[in-house]
Formats: structure tokens, C-alpha cells, sequence
């Protein structure tokens, strides 16, 4: 017979206003099994719980069930106050009668029925309830970050100061990503490269850091805490021990005529190559489709130069296998191809604006390499087709991005910005020059970015046109821009010599297949998605794993560091442990009744359902039975819910306690 | 400014079977906004839809329920990922057998309501509510439940010819 303690909480007014809380605790006492039932003004108050405490002992209560507000506002308080009365926290339940109860109704009579037939539910329930313990799972204090990018690097970092190994891991020959890409940044214009590089030899340096750069993710197993993660290291036929990065191998390199996809594509580059000057490691690879000696076997300058006899034609793609306990995704973005519709990428093709088929018409990454004082002009803005400087230029908002039509409806965000901080760039180097703006809306909000954007009208002298462009096409060496001027209600015809587009920002090819591998959820454009849009924005669904940065969704160059910096602090808190605990509301597998068809193992959303093998005492297999890894299981109890033979069961949902809940009706 | 409250002959028993993450916060959001609707409906609450075994519907309509609801997060919102898909998908199949044996599906609804949708659920259960009170008692599976089970009192013709079926 359980002895169990109900506790009517008036909660102020909230409830007893219009429940009769008298009557709901007088209809408890007559409960069966219910050895105790009051009601308090306010249960959650430090005298309530005291009464709680006090009950717990004098009544010998083996059981709670607090009346009083929704279980997601106070369970885990009452929880603890029956812990520290001795109590199993998980023989405590709620009874939720202020929000499901006294909010929403008005007639005293039906209201006060509703809540005694909701605490004898609860009290039917708790009759059924476990006693549950804490699961504890190891943690390996090791971080993995996927992505060299400023997201990537500010998070390696974070978490290496604090003193735990990060294993950083990018897909490009070198770290850097986008950021080593840009001139200069908004809203303070201080150039890219010189805020960059540092951090980047930063990472390099650290004791705590190991880098594998041409590498990319190969498989991930395991769970929070406890991943195994394989990185496939893509050959890259230079020794990285012996290479002292002299260069000569790249400047004798007889293949020189391969565009620089750094540069996009206006520069060229050797096929032995480093990506940029300061490319970290400053290791070069080699192309294996465009060299010489791997296309037709002759060749071999670059081996012939090298003083140090790092040049490995022979190497092979290596798989290492790093243990790590928390995960940072920072793969970052793409931008949209408004050319033809690229293989393998889920948009169509713009098809639009000429991008592609006309070589004055460019887009903003393209841009920012030509604004590059790095760049393959030298910071000199020139016109890709003939090599002079344009005198009219303009730029074209949203191209892309808020089109539905075209497959994006989102703002790309950092468009507006970039723009306004191109015309101040092309301003500054061309002072003859003229910017026009073709923009939808200015999207500005963050510090000082309004004010940014109103200097390049007031101080730069950039044009902003608003209206959309309607036709553009190629007359003479000039392209003709058409467009409306919404404002002033008239038609707007541009000879310009350079057009630049501010493409939209979308995720990286094959983001999917990486989330898939990773197992957390992306949305319909492939941006991964966060555990909750507003209070836990860096955390995936999937526990152990956080994101940083604009694989995320697009973000400007503050907002991924201030994500990246908060995804390491939330490896930092996870490692801050020396163990994970968490509620053990996980399934369990009766082994005895299992018939091991394996149905909760293809519903399981987490993997975390593995296949036992029971063996006798001689080591003879005798069957093989469903196991739930409780570190991976994540509660949702669909297994249960799946399952023939009703042998695997979910503790703190299971059928008992919901058939008892239902037979109290 | 209360409405007169009307009286019903017929008080319907509606059992809502919820997850905790979507819809079980979506019906707290409808509390703290203070809406207003029928106090017929009696909420189970699951971690994920996913988790809700068919047999908890038959029992419920076994026990007394007039009307059942299951509602959770919306697709591609599951906290769980996929489990809403899974009950999606059971329920589909669960509602042809309903069918068979003879309920009116009428009384089970499913529905997707978020935890930012707190109008949603009012409107939800109001709806059901009015439409299980115009429907009346489920009596058939109550009668199960009074015989506890079918004791081989087979009165009508069509279970007769079924039972003779039975190789």
C-alpha cells in the first residue's frame, strides 16, 4: 500500500480563485493510498517546502503528487525538495492545475472537479513510479571542431585556452575560410588579413590545438561525451614534416595556368600551390587533376627542387581516429551560383543578371578579392573583361536571396552591409568613380551599421536606388542596367563598365551528408538547425554537438564569433564535469521478452539501440537481444510505442504509469 | 463580462494525449494568456508522440472517453527528431483499423499544435469538445468494458456469422 503525500497549492490567488483547493485536498485524503493531503498558500515558497520536508518525515510518505502549477515551471524544484526530505526525486509529480485548470476556466464548480480528477490521475500515477537514479557517462575531454573558418579558429581557440585539446579540422589546404578572403570589414573597414592571420598563426602555435587541414570528416560515432570520429586526410603528396614552405617548388612548378579558386577564379596558381601567401600551414599541395607528373607521369620539377625531399608523389589518403567528447560544427557558407544550376546543389540556377556570361558582371566575393590589397590585382579595381578601371559601377541587392520564387526566401543578411561597404571601398579607390545601389530595403540593425551605411550616401556618395533591376545586357564594352526607381516612380537606365551582385549566402554543398553523418537536423535550405531558436541557439538536438557560426544560417563576422565564442563555452561547461549526468528517463530492454526483430533499432531517431550478445558460460552464443546504450538514448520512447513484445520500456513513461493515469479517468 | 455559462445534458470526457515539448506547452501558453475553453478535456502527458502506444486510445475509449486527442510538435519540429513521424505514421495505419471495428473517427483527432500555439490548442479542444457533445456518449466500447470482455455472448447476427467464420 503506498503512503502517499498530496499537496494543494492555492498559488496565491492563481488558483484558488476559482478552484475550491479546501475540496480538491479533502476529495485527495479519500484517495486510496494517500496517507496525507493539505493545501498551502504558496507550495513553492521556502515554508511550503518546509511543509513538504516536514510531511515526508512524520507521514512516512513514499510518494508526492504537488497540485499546483505546470510540471515545466517547478517540477525540478519540488523534485529537489523531496530529494533533500530523502525521497526519490523521481516519486514526485505534479499535478498541473493552474494552467491546465485555473486559467483557463471559469465556473468555480467544473473547474474544482477538473482538478481532483487531474490529482487522481497524477496519484494514480506516482502509485507506478520507480525509483530512478542519475545515469553518469564518462566524458573524454577533447573537442573536435569541424571548419577552419572564424567560426571555426575563435572556438579552437576559446577552448584551447581553457586547457582542453581541440582537434581542428578543415577541408581547404589551409585554415582561414571566408574572412582570409575579404579586403576589409564593416563597420570599422579594418582589413581583413590583418585581424585574421594572427588568430590564425594563433592556432597553429597552440599546444593545445592539432590541426588537420585538407582533411575532412570520414564517419562519427558515439554520443555525448563519448565520440569517435574518423578524419579521412586527404593526401597531399607534400610531406608536412619535412617541408619547410621555401616556396621553390611552387614557383618552378612548369603548370601554371590553373585558375585560383581563392581568387575566384582571376588569378592563376601553379599545381603545386599554397592558397594564399599566409596560408596556415604554409604546406602547398599538390592538384592532383592538373598536375603534369600525375596526368601523363612525366615531370617531376617540384620533387627534383625540393631541398628537403618532401615532395611524396606516392601518398596515400589516411584515416585517423580521434576520440573527442563535444563537437563545434562551423562549416560556414556558400554563395549562391547565380550561373547555371552547378551540379549537385539543390537550386536552380539564377539564369539571371547575366552572372556567367557576361565578365563584367561579378559578385561580391569576387569583389572583395579585386578590393584586396592581397588580391590578384593588388587592391587595384579593375574590370575583369579588359583590365580598366570602371567608372560607373553598380551593385545589385538581394540577388537571390527574398526570392521565393527562386527557391530563397530568407534574408541573406550581411548583404546590405557589404554592399554599402564596397561602394565606400570602390569610393576610396576610384575618386572619379560613381557607386549605384539597386536595394529592395536597407537591412542595417547592429552597432554602428546604420550609421556605416548612411556615410556611404552622405560621405561616399554612393547612389541608392530603390527598385529592383529588370533587364541588364551587354551593349559595346558597357552593360546596360534597366531597373524602376520605386520613389520617384520613374524608369532608370545605367551604362555601367562593372556590375557586382550581392549573391545570396546559403549552405555549403553536401552540408547534408555531414549532418547526416553528424546526426543532427538541418533545415529545408540545409542550414543546421539549433536545439531551440531562441534560449539554446548553439546547441544542436543532438547532445554533445554545437553549432557556430553561418552553417547555422548567415551571419556577419561579430555575430559568428560571438556564436563561436559561446559554443566553446558550452563545451567548457560540458568539460567543467568530471562525469555527465543526466535524467534517466531512458528506455530499457527486457531481455527475457525480447524477440530481437530490431523494429525499435530502425525507429530509434539517436542510434543509441544496439544489438547484445548473450553467450552462455563457455562463450556459445545463445541470443541476440535489442540493447538501449543509455548515454545515447535520448527518452523520446518511440522504441516502446514500436515494439511487438512490449520488452523494451521508457522509466518515467511507462505503460503502468500512462494505463494507470488512463484507468483514473 | 462573463458569458452566461450554458448547461449541457451531455458532458462529454475528452483525453488529450500530448507530448511535453510542442503541445503540452502550447496548452501552458494558453493558461498564462488566461483563454478560455471547455474543462471536459484531461491531458496525458508524453515525452514525444512517438511514445503513444495505440493501446493507450482503446483503453482510454474502453475507460470512458468520448473523444481523444493526439497532438504534438509539428513535422520537422520533433524534439526527438523523427518521433512524430513514427506516430504519424502508426496512426495513419491505427485509424483504418479503428474504422473496422467501428468507431467514429470523428472521435480521435490528431493535430499539430506548437508550444508558441496556445490559440491553437483552445481552438482545437473547444472543437472537438462541441463536436464529441453533439455526437453523444460513446456507449459501444463502454459496454465492452461493463461485459469485461466478450464472454461468448455473441447477440447480434453479424458477429454470429463472424464467429462461424472462425475456421
Amino acid at each position: 500500500m503506498s503512503r502517499i503525500g498530496v499537496f494543494v497549492c492555492h498559488c496565491g490567488e492563481n488558483i484558488s480563485r476559482t478552484v475550491d483547493v479546501e475540496k480538491v485536498a479533502a476529495a485527495a485524503a479519500r484517495l486510496s493510498g494517500v496517507a496525507y493531503a493539505t493545501d498551502y498558500k504558496y507550495m513553492c515558497s521556502d515554508p511550503g517546502q518546509g511543509l513538504l520536508k516536514k510531511a515526508v518525515a512524520e507521514h512516512r510518505l513514499d510518494g508526492i503528487v504537488v497540485a499546483a502549477c505546470s510540471p515545466r515551471m517547478h517540477e525540478k524544484t519540488f523534485r529537489n525538495a523531496a530529494k533533500s526530505a530523502g525521497l526519490n526525486p523521481f516519486l514526485c509529480e505534479m499535478a498541473n492545475i493552474r494552467e491546465h485548470c485555473s486559467w483557463v476556466h471559469e465556473d468555480r464548480e467544473e473547474a474544482t472537479e477538473k482538478a481532483i480528477s487531474i490529482v487522481t490521475m497524477l496519484v494514480e500515477r506516482v502509485k507506478k513510479n520507480r525509483k530512478l537514479v542519475p545515469i553518469t557517462v564518462p566524458i573524454t575531454k577533447r573537442s573536435l571542431v569541424i571548419g577552419g573558418g572564424i567560426a571555426g579558429i575563435q572556438a579552437a581557440l576559446d577552448i584551447a585556452d581553457a586547457g582542453h585539446e581541440v582537434v581542428l579540422v578543415e577541408r581547404e589546404p589551409s585554415i582561414g575560410g571566408h574572412m582570409a578572403q575579404l579586403s576589409e570589414t564593416f563597420p570599422t573597414l579594418d582589413c581583413s588579413q590583418c585581424i585574421m592571420t594572427p588568430k590564425m598563426v594563433d592556432v597553429a602555435n597552440h599546444p593545445n590545438i592539432r590541426l588537420y587541414t585538407y582533411s575532412e570528416i570520414e564517419n562519427v560515432e558515439g554520443y555525448i561525451g563519448n565520440f569517435q570520429v574518423t578524419v579521412r586526410k586527404k593526401a597531399r603528396s607534400v610531406d608536412m614534416d619535412k617541408c619547410t614552405g621555401c616556396g621553390v617548388c611552387t614557383a618552378k612548378c612548369p603548370q601554371k595556368k590553373i585558375p585560383n579558386s581563392f581568387d575566384r577564379d582571376l588569378g592563376m596558381r601553379p599545381a603545386i600551390y599554397v592558397p594564399f601567401p599566409q596560408a596556415v600551414p604554409n604546406t602547398p599541395v599538390i592538384d592532383r587533376a592538373n598536375c603534369t607528373y600525375f596526368k601523363t607521369g612525366k615531370c617531376g620539377v617540384c620533387q627534383k627542387v625540393c631541398g628537403p625531399g618532401a615532395v611524396d608523389y606516392e601518398q596515400q589518403d589516411e584515416l585517423v581516429v580521434e576520440p573527442v567528447g563535444a563537437i563545434v560544427v562551423a562549416t560556414g557558407f556558400e554563395l549562391y551560383d547565380i550561373g547555371p544550376k552547378p551540379a549537385g546543389s539543390p537550386y536552380e540556377g539564377y539564369g539571371e543578371f547575366g552572372y556567367g556570361t557576361i565578365p563584367d558582371v561579378i559578385d561580391g566575393l569576387t569583389f572583395e578579392r579585386l578590393a584586396s590589397a592581397s588580391g590578384p590585382t593588388g587592391g587595384k579595381i579593375v574590370r575583369p573583361s579588359d583590365g580598366k578601371e570602371p567608372k560607373q559601377v553598380v551593385f545589385i541587392q538581394c540577388v537571390g536571396s527574398r526570392a521565393r520564387e527562386k527557391g530563397i526566401s530568407y534574408c541573406s543578411k550581411i548583404c546590405c552591409m557589404y554592399t554599402a561597404k564596397h561602394t565606400m571601398l570602390y569610393h576610396h579607390k576610384v575618386h572619379d568613380g560613381q557607386a549605384y545601389v539597386f536595394f529592395m530595403d536597407a537591412r542595417t540593425p547592429g552597432k554602428n551599421y546604420d550609421e556605416f551605411w548612411r556615410r556611404s550616401i552622405e560621405e561616399e556618395e554612393a547612389v541608392y536606388i530603390r527598385g529592383m533591376v529588370s533587364r541588364l545586357y551587354q551593349k559595346g564594352d558597357k552593360v546596360v542596367v534597366m531597373g524602376s526607381d520605386v520613389l520617384v516612380g520613374v524608369q532608370v537606365e545605367i551604362e555601367a563598365d562593372l556590375v557586382v551582385l550581392a549573391t545570396a549566402v546559403q549552405a555549403r554543398t553536401g552540408a547534408d551528408s555531414l549532418a547526416q553523418k553528424l546526426g543532427i537536423s538541418y533545415d529545408k535550405y540545409n542550414f543546421y538547425s539549433e536545439a531551440h531558436a531562441k534560449l539554446k541557439p548553439v546547441e544542436c538536438a543532438t547532445a554533445g554537438i554545437y553549432l557556430a557560426g553561418a552553417c547555422q544560417g548567415p551571419k556577419d563576422i561579430p555575430d559568428t564569433v560571438s556564436q563561436a565564442s559561446a559554443a566553446a563555452a558550452k563545451v567548457m561547461t560540458l568539460f567543467a564535469k568530471a562525469e555527465l549526468e543526466r535524467e534517466p528517463i531512458v528506455a530499457k530492454v527486457n531481455e527475457r521478452n525480447c524477440v530481437a526483430c530490431f523494429y525499435c533499432k530502425k525507429v530509434c531517431p539517436y542510434g543509441a539501440v544496439e544489438e547484445k550478445e548473450i553467450r552462455d558460460r563457455n562463450g556459445n552464443l545463445i541470443r541476440v537481444v535489442a540493447y538501449v546504450n543509455p548515454g545515447v538514448c535520448g527518452g523520446c520512447g518511440t522504441c516502446q510505442a514500436t515494439c511487438p513484445s512490449k520488452s523494451v520500456e521508457l522509466d518515467g513513461y511507462t505503460d503502468e504509469q500512462v494505463i494507470a493515469m488512463i484507468d483514473a479517468l | 463580462m462573463h458569458a452566461e455559462k450554458v448547461k449541457h445534458d451531455f458532458e462529454p470526457k475528452i483525453v488529450a494525449f500530448v507530448c511535453t515539448w510542442c503541445t503540452y506547452a502550447g496548452a501552458d501558453l494558453a493558461g498564462t494568456s488566461r483563454m478560455q475553453y471547455p474543462s471536459n478535456v484531461r491531458v496525458v502527458k508524453f515525452p514525444c508522440t512517438g511514445r503513444i502506444d495505440p493501446v493507450f486510445i482503446l483503453r482510454a475509449f474502453q475507460k470512458g472517453a468520448d473523444g481523444i486527442l493526439v497532438s504534438g510538435c509539428h513535422p520537422g519540429d520533433c524534439h526527438y527528431m523523427a518521433g512524430n513521424f513514427h506516430a504519424r505514421r502508426r496512426f495513419a495505419a491505427f485509424r483504418k483499423l479503428l474504422e473496422f471495428v467501428g468507431v467514429d473517427l470523428a472521435r480521435l483527432q490528431f493535430s499539430w499544435v506548437s508550444a508558441a500555439e496556445g490559440g491553437k490548442w483552445v481552438e482545437v479542444v473547444t472543437e472537438l469538445t462541441e463536436r464529441i457533445r453533439a455526437m453523444g456518449p460513446l456507449e459501444e466500447f463502454k459496454e465492452l468494458e461493463l461485459e469485461e470482455c466478450w464472454s461468448g455472448k455473441i447477440d447480434t447476427p453479424e458477429l454470429q456469422e463472424a464467429y462461424k467464420a472462425i475456421p
